[in-house]
Order: C-alpha cells, then sequence, then structure tokens
C-alpha cells in the first residue's frame, strides 16, 4: 500500500528572517520522501489574536498532521522567532533537518495502519 | 517595526546611559575612553542572537588584553516577550558568567537613538566613539568556525587606526521587539 501524504503545515511571522529556508528544506525533505513539496498548507501569523489562535511559540513552526516537528514544553504563545536546538547542539533558528525528515515518515507509516 | 536609518558608519555614537542586570549604570562616553567599543544588541529569545552569542563572548575575551569595551544591550519589551525581562537577563548573565556587561534598555529610546533594527546588531566604535563598523558579527550564525570574522577585522582594523576593510554589512536577525 502507498504511504499517506500526510497534511503538512508551515505557520511563519514576517518578524523573523528564517520563513524562506524554512520552507526550502520543508519542500526538499518532502520531495525526497516522494511526497508533493508544494502540499504544504503556508499560513501568516501576523496578529497575537492569530497567534493565540493558532497556539503559535514561534516562527517558524512546522507540524505534521498537527504534531510538531520539535514539540515544546510551556512556551509562551506570541509573534515571536523561534529557537530550535540542533541534533549536534547548536542553536538555530531553522529545525534539525533530521527531525523534519523523521516527522514526516513516522506520519507516512501512520496512513499504513 | 523597524527604523528606516541606521546609525552610520563616520558618525559619532549617540550617547548611552543604562543599567546593567545589577543595576550599575553603564555609560557611553565614558572619562577614560576605550581605544575601541564594541555595541551590540541582542537580546534572550533569538535564536539568530543566541546563535552567535558565543562568537561574540570569545572575541571579549581575546581582545579583553587590548582594552576593548564590550556593551551588551537588550531593548526588547519584555510586556510581550518575558525571556527578554530583566529578571531573565540576569538569570542568564549568571548561569552563562558574561564577561561584559548586560544592559537593560527599558525604555527603548538607545534603540531609537542608534536605530538599532535586529538582534544581534553590532557596532564597533573607535576610540573617539566615531563608528567604524555596522552589521553582523561574521557571514553566518550557523557555522562557528567563523568566530565572529567580521567583527574581529574591524577590531583589528580600529586598533591599528586604520580603516576596517568591510565598513558595514546588513545585520541578520530577529526585530527589535517595539512597545506597542
Amino acid at each position: 500500500m502507498a504511504a499517506r501524504a500526510p497534511d503538512v503545515e508551515l505557520l511563519w511571522w514576517e518578524g523573523c528572517p528564517s520563513t524562506d529556508e524554512a520552507l526550502a528544506m520543508l519542500r526538499e525533505e518532502m520531495a525526497a520522501l516522494g511526497l508533493d513539496p508544494h502540499a504544504i498548507d503556508v499560513r501568516e501569523v501576523s496578529t497575537d489574536a492569530d497567534a493565540q489562535r493558532e497556539e503559535f511559540v514561534g516562527s517558524p513552526t512546522i507540524r505534521v498532521d498537527g504534531r510538531d516537528v520539535q514539540p515544546l514544553a510551556q512556551e509562551p504563545v506570541g509573534l515571536t522567532c523561534r529557537v530550535y536546538r540542533l541534533a549536534d547542539g547548536r542553536i538555530s533558528p531553522l529545525p534539525d533537518r533530521g527531525e523534519v525528515r523523521q516527522t514526516l515518515r513516522d506520519a507516512m507509516k501512520g496512513g499504513d495502519d | 517595526m523597524a527604523h528606516a536609518t541606521a546609525t552610520k558608519v563616520g558618525e559619532l555614537a549617540p550617547q548611552l546611559e543604562l543599567p546593567d542586570t545589577h543595576g550599575t549604570v553603564h555609560t557611553l562616553p565614558m572619562p577614560e575612553e576605550a581605544p575601541a567599543t564594541v555595541v551590540v544588541w541582542t537580546c534572550n529569545h533569538c535564536p539568530y542572537a543566541r546563535a552567535w552569542h558565543d562568537r561574540i563572548v570569545r572575541a571579549a575575551d581575546d581582545y579583553e588584553g587590548r582594552g576593548v569595551r564590550f556593551l551588551a544591550i537588550n531593548s526588547n519589551d519584555a510586556q510581550r516577550y518575558p525571556h527578554d525581562s530583566l529578571e531573565a537577563m540576569r538569570k542568564r548573565v549568571e548561569a552563562e558568567s558574561w564577561p561584559f556587561p548586560y544592559l537593560h534598555d527599558e525604555s527603548q529610546e538607545a534603540a531609537r537613538a542608534w536605530a538599532a533594527q535586529v538582534t544581534p546588531h553590532l557596532y564597533v566604535l573607535d576610540s573617539g566613539l566615531r563608528v567604524r563598523y555596522e552589521g553582523a558579527p561574521d557571514a553566518d550564525h550557523m557555522d562557528p568556525d567563523q568566530q565572529g570574522a567580521w567583527l574581529r577585522e574591524a577590531l583589528d582594523a580600529v586598533l591599528a587606526g586604520q580603516d576596517p576593510p568591510r565598513p558595514a554589512t546588513d545585520p541578520v536577525g530577529c526585530s527589535i521587539k517595539w512597545k506597542a
């Protein structure tokens, strides 16, 4: 059975310069897994009300089937840039590419159950 | 909101009078000026500022013996960004043993006077407090091997009484969080 295509979202805020890079990385990983790299729901979060509604803890936020690629605990909702920690320990404005890939893979496998 | 104009290379730096995380007030100018001064707008919550921070700290350590003065300033609206509160700043300075003062620009007047745009936004001043370099610490926030090369290049030039070969670069980072 073919793997299912997960719902992929990228939420961004204009105050962070990382959106284009995040979108490019996400598209590369989706294409590498055989997914349509343009099947991403890209949404701007531009107001505090948007942030509350989206439970947005920073830009960029990438969710696959609603699951954050790097879940956070106790982060305040708001219009801010998100601090990610890469697998090698570096601080980054982008999530770890390996975590993005794994989250996509997990979601694709979920469709086979 | 970002400001259209920035403190320009060649101009005299605006004055500063701001408290650090322990309440000590730091001024610019000060009675006996350093041969070079680095002023960097930074903050706690921005991944770009955090990614570059260790490189700026290493530069401060490396240039301490040559009398270079470093000042870090946080101007973000702490009400909307609690990670940038004075208490959060104090905890970070103590946990990380910062080698330079972390100044709190609660009114945001310093950021407006300097027209700081993002964190980090870095200025190198000569002994006359004229801006000699403005921009990013180096070319890539994700590459620690860069070691703050643009900052060091500017400092080496200023300390040698020369013009920095690269007087301005585009600062890259998170916008200053202005109060509503």
